[in-house]
């Protein structure tokens, strides 16, 4: 066997070890699936006390199918296939005459997770490293091995759909809360834990009785027509058919996606016929791309320091200190720091509940009004407001205290690190690292690459950006980088519209039925439209900037932050009318000045290739995911 | 870190220098009736750490960290321990606490004195924190008995019977910071301790008050001069709510509206009020203390050094005397009148009792039989006396307060252009420590 290693113990356990050949992590391709069903046709004979099924993996138990292998079937036999096998050797594991136990440590999604969902037993170890879930329809398809089948059977109905139709994971300790898990036990103990569980062979776990009417046909219309709902407010059908493919499977077919004729909307050979699947494991495969560009050095921060506690640099501060990095947050007063903590402090407690991580995280972010933290950087992250003199003031007095190997970054999103690296002596320092408001949702970060920033530390920042848990990309130092200069022509596109009678509310209804996760003229008020004006200036766009807008910036209706712009803001929200009727054809002409800019980016070489241009306008504009991109989705025309 | 020399001698080693590098707080922020926002460990962490951002070392580099706290909370009572792994010393420096009432923070400093001249540490943190606005409420004895009944009782009949047992009376609570307040040997409050002074002294309502507002004076204008600038660090609640400078201080607080307030602890007629009393407050402050070695090693600039420090015993119902015999043995040792010092801090727990220190040292037959000196040792020069107000306007968080003056006595040197100064403190149960510091250019 080359992927698995059978060992059998003094008291007649059998343990299988997966541990992928050739492989970092585990993931279960059809050789797997063919070698793990050579295993269960050999312990039928053995007739083992028990089988407990671990990873040999440090990395995490098993990372779900192997992606590679179902991109590259393209046709529905094939996809069929590989349904079939997964879904009949986990049904062979889940039918076994001895108890079977799955040893979770570590991520265990997708196929992972369906194959322990197939076993009587399930111990998770309480780390933080152990998530579990199926998140197939992140990738447009559905858990097609028994995972719509016996989740539902362990947590019941309602906690199943959230798990299946957003794709989240949970951890060890909510897992156990659900049912998912039998025990979330910390490593000290796990062994102990997976030889007490056999001994006591308790009966399968089994629904409380209110959780078990949930599954009845009656129950699972009812639910599946709620959730359907809540689904459609997400995503849009025809943009994303796997949510509802899965609600239909739940509903219908008890999760066995075999048993769907291919003339459903919900058959594999369906989900497969629309290309959002395929481009959603594009997106997944960019997405892995720009982690993989902070793969390139080793170098590792332990302190940061930001200057600037606006909204920019005091999230920033947040977030990485949240990302466990010690940081020091300078302004000019204590004063200024202090909405910064605020928000500091509401994001500790959404993201890590624990009172004792929460405290932790307010321990590692430092106010700094002095700026000793510079002298113990090991990156520096200027996010000061938009000046060139101020600009070159801080980084004149930040070089002369900053460790010699600490980055200089700027966060700046207007002013040419050519002019800011004037003010250093070692002009190649200055790197960009660019950030996108908010800071906590947007996953994107450019690393400006300056004319003469140093190279190596084009991989050293986005070393740092992965380690923060953001994504990369290496942008040249042009006007607008490459997001804003995405977005900029497409903004004044939408607002033209608006200046030619289609109304706001219109317009931003055919962003939405393009794709787009919010409409052009919400964006514009949402940036704030002297924002708009001066990244529009910054430009140098040949065309004057519409009437309507200027008229506006005088007014100072700025948008979202003075509660008027185009649109009427109360409570964060846009006052928005019906939309009327989208023009034929239009939407189509509302997207077509981003993908020409998208062209004309590549051709000036802001990033190195046409999918590093559609990975930024998917993650840091929110580009149609399911459209794979702009290039790609003009290229697929 | 054991150093190579094998012997020294005692006499050697206690004139081995020990320098103060540095030093900061947080403000004093005054209880109001309702647990503060910041815990004891919150406090230690949030001065320690941007005490420590401004240091030529690491704080791995710390040979160790001693928190004076008299009132702990339970969740963590060594919290020496517990605030040096927050603010990131790392595992390997050792943390502990050290406990003398009202001068655990002069203790804390004292025993760092102590393991730098045995060579045992080189680089210390010390420093003192309470939050006594989270003092916790205790349960009666009563129902602490009652409760053991519950747990041990046996069925609905035994359960039943001990509830007609229960009355309101068990409900009462038991502020622990009014026990803490208690000298457990003469049963006194701390201010009725100072009652006593007033009385042996013939210290005046009206005198104390004055004292009280003078102190308030002295702290508004040394806020307003930018004097607690480089001391206090501004601190946030984890609501982002700034705490930028201490708050107990009033400006309303003079002569006239003193004297309006009722007596505090000796009730209806006493003269001590909360109005000339330090203040019930939340602080913590640190200095970091150094070798010679230490120093030349990190590269280190010296504010100043601790020449001298000193523990005196008396009679607990006149603890308020402590500095007095704190004090006068290292001003004897080092033939030293008390206006030859440029700079004094005294606790002012209470302006009695800061008055009584007063009139002690300028009284022939006090001087003589207490002290065991010739004859009174003088008027000591109010100018040169907390001159910065003092804990009536700024509180007395306990075990911070010895830290506050060691550090503070220094800052008024460097500000005034001083050379030697002492900081001196009451302790309850009839304790004072004091000590005697030198600037350094």
């Amino acid at each position: 066997m080359r992927h698995f290693t059978l060992d059998r113990l003094a008291d007649g356990t059998v343990q299988l070890v997966f541990d992928k050949a050739e492989a970092a992590v585990n993931t279960l391709s059809q050789e797997v699936l063919t070698e793990l069903g050579e295993v269960l046709d050999r312990l039928e004979r053995e007739r083992p006390q028990a089988l407990v099924i671990r990873s040999g993996k440090p990395s995490g138990f098993i990372a779900g199918a192997d992606v590679d292998e179902f991109g590259a079937v393209h046709d529905e036999a094939g996809a069929l296939a590989i349904v079939r096998r997964g879904w009949d050797t986990f049904e062979r594991l889940a039918h076994v005459g001895y108890p079977t136990l799955a040893l979770i440590r570590g991520f265990c999604l997708g196929g992972g997770l369906e194959l322990a969902l197939a076993c009587r037993y399930r111990v998770a170890v309480d780390d933080p490293s152990t998530r579990l879930g199926l998140p197939e329809v992140m990738l447009g398809i559905l858990p097609g091995w028994g995972g719509v089948k016996r989740l539902p059977r362990l947590v019941g109905a309602p906690a199943a759909l959230d798990l299946l139709l957003t794709g989240r994971t949970v951890d060890a300790r909510r897992a156990k809360k659900l049912g998912l898990v039998d025990a979330a036990v910390p490593v000290r103990v796990m062994e102990n834990t997976v030889r007490g569980m056999l001994r006591a062979a308790p009966a399968p776990r089994s629904l409380p009785l209110p959780l078990s009417l949930t599954l009845n046909p009656v129950a699972r219309r009812f639910i599946a027509s709620r959730a359907g709902k809540e689904v459609a407010r997400r995503a849009r059908r025809e943009h994303y058919p796997a949510p509802y493919a899965i609600l239909e499977l739940f509903r219908k077919y008890d999760g066995n996606a075999l048993a769907v004729p291919a003339s459903d909307p919900a058959s594999i050979p369906a989900l497969l016929r629309s290309p959002t699947a395929a481009n959603l494991l594009r997106v997944f495969k960019l997405q892995e791309r720009l982690k993989s560009l902070g793969k390139d050095d080793a170098f590792q921060a332990k302190h940061v320091h930001v200057v600037g506690a606006g909204t920019m640099g005091g999230d920033i501060a947040a977030w990485c200190a949240l990302r466990g990095l010690t940081v020091t947050l300078q302004d000019q007063s204590a004063e200024r720091i202090a909405p910064a903590m605020q928000r500091a402090g509401k994001l500790f407690a959404d993201r890590l509940r624990d009172a004792r991580r929460v405290r932790d995280a307010h321990d590692r972010l430092i106010p700094d009004v002095a700026g000793d933290g510079v002298a113990r950087a090991d990156v520096i992250v200027e996010a000061i407001f938009e000046n060139l003199d101020a600009k070159r003031g801080v980084f004149a007095a930040l070089e002369k205290k900053a460790r010699p190997q600490a980055i200089l970054a700027t966060n700046t999103s207007s002013i040419p690190l050519e002019d800011i690296a004037q003010a250093l002596g070692d002009p190649t320092r200055l790197i960009g690292i660019h950030f996108f408001n908010p800071v906590s949702r947007m996953l994107l970060v450019e690393v400006v690459v300056g004319e003469k920033t140093r190279a190596d530390l084009v991989a050293q920042a986005a070393a740092f950006v992965r380690q923060i848990d953001k994504l990369p990309l290496p942008v040249k130092s042009a006007p607008g980088f490459l997001v804003n200069r995405l977005l900029a022509p497409y903004l004044m596109a939408a607002m033209r519209a608006v200046e030619e009678g289609i109304a706001p509310a219109t317009v931003d209804a055919a962003a939405l039925a393009y794709g787009m996760p919010m409409g052009p003229i919400e964006l514009a008020d949402t940036v704030g439209l002297d924002i708009c004006v001066e990244v529009g200036r910054l430009l140098g766009t040949s065309e004057a900037p519409p009437a309507r807008l200027m008229t506006l910036v005088e007014a100072r209706h700025l948008g979202k932050k003075t509660g008027r712009g185009y649109y009427e803001w109360a409570e964060g929200k846009p006052k928005k009318v019906p939309p009327g009727v989208i023009p034929d054809g239009f939407a189509e002409r509302l997207v077509a000045p981003f993908v020409a800019e998208a062209h004309a980016a590549l051709a000036d070489g802001i990033v190195a290739d046409a999918d590093l241009v559609d990975a930024g306008a998917i993650f840091g504009t929110g580009f149609a995911p399911f459209r794979g991109g702009p290039l790609h989705a003009t290229a697929s025309h | 870190m054991p150093r190579a020399r094998a012997t020294t001698a005692a006499a050697e080693r206690m004139s081995e220098p020990v320098y103060i590098i540095d030093g900061r707080r947080t403000p004093f922020l005054k209880a109001r009736n309702r647990p503060g926002p910041f815990s004891a460990s919150d406090l230690a962490t949030a001065a320690g750490r941007a005490l420590l951002l401004r240091q030529r070392f690491a704080p791995a580099d710390l040979d160790e960290v001693i928190l004076g706290c008299a009132a702990p909370s339970v969740d963590e009572v060594n919290i020496g321990r517990v605030s040096a792994l927050r603010m990131g010393c790392g595992d390997k420096v050792p943390g502990w606490t050290v406990m003398r009432n009202c001068a655990s923070g002069m203790q804390s400093i004292d025993s760092a004195i102590a393991n730098i001249r045995t060579g045992r540490s080189q680089l210390v943190l010390a420093g003192g924190v309470d939050a006594l606005s989270r003092a916790p409420l205790l349960l009666s004895d009563a129902m602490v008995q009652w409760l053991s009944k519950w747990y041990a009782a046996k069925g609905v009949g035994q359960r039943a019977a001990l509830l007609t047992r229960l009355r309101p009376g068990h409900f009462a609570p038991v502020i622990s910071l009014m026990r803490g307040l208690t000298d457990p040997i003469c049963g006194l409050l701390m201010g009725q301790t100072a009652e006593n002074l007033a009385h042996r002294f013939g210290i005046t309502r009206a005198a104390m008050d004055a004292y009280a507002a003078r102190s308030h004076a002295r702290t508004l204008a040394a806020q307003e001069a930018g004097h607690y600038a480089d001391e206090v660090l501004p601190i946030y609640g984890a609501d982002g709510t700034l705490y930028a400078a201490d708050d107990g201080v009033r400006a309303d607080s003079t002569p006239e509206n003193l004297a309006r307030l009722k007596p505090f602890f000796d009730r209806p007629y006493g003269n001590v009020t909360a109005g000339n009393s330090s203040q019930v407050t939340d602080g913590g402050a640190w200095v970091v203390l150094a070798s010679a070695a230490a120093v030349d090693r990190h590269g280190l600039t010296p504010i100043g050094r601790i020449v001298d420090s000193h523990w005196a015993g008396l009679d607990p119902a006149q603890m308020g005397l402590g500095p007095v015999h704190a004090a006068t043995p290292i001003l004897v040792r080092h033939g030293l009148g008390l206006n030859d010092l440029d700079a004094w801090e005294i606790n002012e727990a209470f302006a009695a009792q800061v008055i009584a220190c007063m009139r002690a040292w300028d009284d022939a037959t006090y001087c003589r039989d207490e002290l065991g000196l010739p004859g009174a040792l003088g008027a000591i020069d109010e100018a040169r006396l907390n001159v910065d107000g003092g804990a009536i306007a700024l509180g007395h968080p306990v075990g911070a307060s010895g830290t506050r003056i060691v550090l503070h006595v220094l800052n008024v040197l460097r500000r005034t252009g001083g050379r030697r100064g002492m900081a001196a403190i009451c302790i309850g149960g009839g304790l004072g420590g004091a000590m005697l510091v030198e600037r350094v250019d």
